[in-house]
């Protein structure tokens, strides 16, 4: 029994070798988990306890409550008001980029005429390149017609989703049987039938994946809200959050905060970190599928 | 037209056929050309518009306080090349590039062979963790980053004190600088980078590996002279894009230079795009912002240029 595991587990990998390739895995395993799970904990502490205790060890419930009120409540509330910003911003941009892209996608997988080659090209190149590249830029061209500092400034570059065009161009291009077309049209369909009633119910599983890529980079973009954006009532919670670490002390050892005032500290700090990456780590689980075939499918060999 | 040289009476048939088709064929352009013209038309304003507009404000004046096009010339972007901060913006990124880019793609590369040597739910579960922190960008990761740099509060405390690192201040140097933001970048990005390669690891042909095990081969020679060489194209792929993302870098350096705690160590201009959004808002300088930014838009572009070309990855037919 314990040999067959032995050889079953070893292998031809060789026992050092195995002993060697488990140290790594679980050497980084450490180095990416650790840190979030220290993150889960730090609310429970008062300032004191984060260096009296054990890094890893749980203070006390009453505390967790606590400290999660404190940032809820402060400045009236500007962490939920940015938090409902945020949502806001990315559910309003990932549906424009749906609309815009899914047909776009579909065209392009299933007509061939004058252009297309050049928009292909176009989608792709701008699909690589990072989106931080162009931030500056545009916000030199909202500046031209006056949407910095609203909403539009943030929702409007979001809604060019190059990735999403792509993606939805391979799934056609792969999966969508063109003589169903040619009998839709043979039956009197219109072009703009065949996409909404047979394409359009054939992309379900690319819309969720679209959808989680969309508003996960949308969520998590900090340096074009930071640069758009100058009134804290329009923040998203990357930067509203970023505002609060940035003025308040809050990881200044020793900081004496002002009398009757929250003291945004520690665990403080720390459950404005769990407020950004929770929603986030939420989607990451229940969509691991989706995620994990739509991070091979940008890079696939069709 | 070619119709002239057919013989009479097969032109007007011809003709007509040719018409109707062509006909046809327009009316299916234009109908593409719906379907594409919202998606269009937010492409010209947000991929292609940018690029165009920074082209043209790099070579603008702004010195009357409306800018008036092409009267600078060439002034823009000797203010860029001039400004002392440029060539230190550029060393710090060559430096963090020249440090990132190989041993971020060798561990996760490592890491990917390391876990397909034994697929399985042990496999896949360690996966699953190391794609966990992909969840936290920007000042997540700072705020991060500093705790578990904080000896007395981190648990990888006792390791720092270990090696003589006993404050913050010792951690977080100028020079220690392109490593922090190392440990930042692999923390967040090699998850999914892990998952592509692995991708393609078990896209490698079942014969293959076959062939080898009755050759003899063990799990490392397998890695390393069969799977290592057939997974090459995407460590091109991850080897462009993970340049042409670290150029752009901006965050961290941004977030770290302004968390007052740690202002002293951190230089408040480190990369070269927040030198081109420092020309743009600490100074009020747009042309020569316009120009910087505009010279990291053609890297980025050369990079994703490369990309297409060589890898042969995107199908585009």
């Amino acid at each position: 029994m314990l040999t067959r595991w032995f050889k079953k587990s070893v292998g031809s990998i060789g026992i050092f070798g195995s002993i060697l390739r488990w140290a790594v895995l679980l050497i980084f395993a450490i180095y990416f988990v650790v840190p979030i799970f220290w993150l889960l904990l730090a609310p429970s502490k008062d300032t004191a306890q984060f260096s009296s205790l054990n890094p890893l060890a749980f203070g006390s419930l009453g505390q967790y409550f606590t400290v999660w009120k404190n940032v809820l409540i402060y400045q009236n509330g500007e962490v939920s008001l940015w938090f409902g910003n945020s949502l806001y911003y990315g559910l309003f941009s990932l549906f424009v980029s749906l609309v815009l892209c899914i047909p776009a996608g579909y065209i392009l997988a299933i007509r061939r005429f004058p252009g297309r080659s050049l928009i292909l090209w176009l989608t792709l190149i701008t699909m690589l390149l990072p989106t931080s590249a162009l931030v500056l830029p545009t916000f030199m061209e909202l500046n031209l017609v006056h949407l910095v500092n609203t909403p539009w400034a943030v929702i409007l570059p979001a809604c060019f989703f190059p990735f999403g065009a792509y993606l939805a161009y391979i799934y056609y291009k792969t999966s969508l049987p063109l003589e169903l077309i040619d009998a839709a049209r043979v039956d009197g369909a219109n072009e703009f039938n065949i996409f909404i009633r047979i394409a359009l119910p054939l992309a379900k599983p690319l819309l969720g994946l679209l959808a989680f890529i969309s508003f996960n980079a949308n969520w998590n973009n900090y340096f074009g809200p930071y640069v758009m954006l100058n009134d804290d009532r329009l923040f998203t919670l990357p930067v509203g959050i970023q505002t609060i670490l940035g003025s308040t002390s809050a990881l200044e050892p020793g900081f004496n905060p002002t009398p009757g005032a929250i003291h945004f500290g520690y665990s403080e700090a720390a459950v404005a970190g769990l407020i950004l990456i929770v929603p986030v780590v939420i989607i990451f689980l229940l969509s691991q599928r989706y995620v994990i075939s739509g991070a091979f499918t940008g890079s696939v060999k069709e | 037209m070619t119709s002239l040289s057919m013989p009479v009476e097969d032109q007007s048939t011809k003709q007509v056929r040719l018409s109707s088709s062509r006909r046809r064929q327009n009316r299916q352009t234009v109908e593409a050309y719906l379907f594409l013209l919202p998606y269009i038309l937010f492409m010209l304003a947000f991929g292609l518009g940018p690029g165009i507009y920074a082209f043209l404000i790099s070579f603008a004046d702004f010195s009357t306080g409306v800018p008036r096009y092409f009267a600078a010339g060439i002034k823009n972007y000797l203010t860029v090349f001039k400004d002392q901060r440029f060539n230190f913006t550029f060393t710090n990124i060559g430096e963090f590039l020249l440090i990132s880019v190989p041993v971020g793609i060798a561990l996760v590369v490592l890491l990917a062979l390391l876990l397909h040597m034994r697929p399985g739910r042990v496999a896949s579960t360690l996966r699953t963790l190391y794609f966990i922190p992909g969840a936290a960008v920007g000042p997540a990761v700072v705020l991060l980053v500093i705790f578990m740099l904080t000896p007395s509060v981190s648990p990888f405390g006792f390791l720092l004190k270990s090696i003589g690192l006993g404050a913050f201040n010792d951690i977080i140097t100028p020079a220690s600088l392109p490593f922090i933001f190392l440990i930042m970048g692999f923390f967040v990005g090699a998850g999914m980078w892990i998952v592509i390669q692995y991708g393609a690891l078990e896209g490698i042909s079942t014969e293959v590996m076959e062939a080898a095990t009755m050759d003899g081969c063990n799990e490392w020679q397998k890695a390393l002279y069969i799977k290592l060489p057939l997974i090459q194209p995407y460590i091109i792929y991850q080897f462009i894009l993970i340049f042409a993302g670290n150029v752009q870098l901006f965050v961290e350096p941004q977030l770290l230079g302004n968390q007052t705690y740690i202002h002293a160590n951190v230089p408040l201009v480190w990369s070269p795009n927040q030198l081109a959004y420092s020309f743009a808002f600490d100074l009020g300088n747009f042309g020569a912002s316009a120009a910087l930014a505009l010279i990291m838009l053609i890297i980025g572009l050369g990079a994703s240029y490369l990309m297409v070309r060589w890898t042969g990855f995107f199908n585009m037919d």
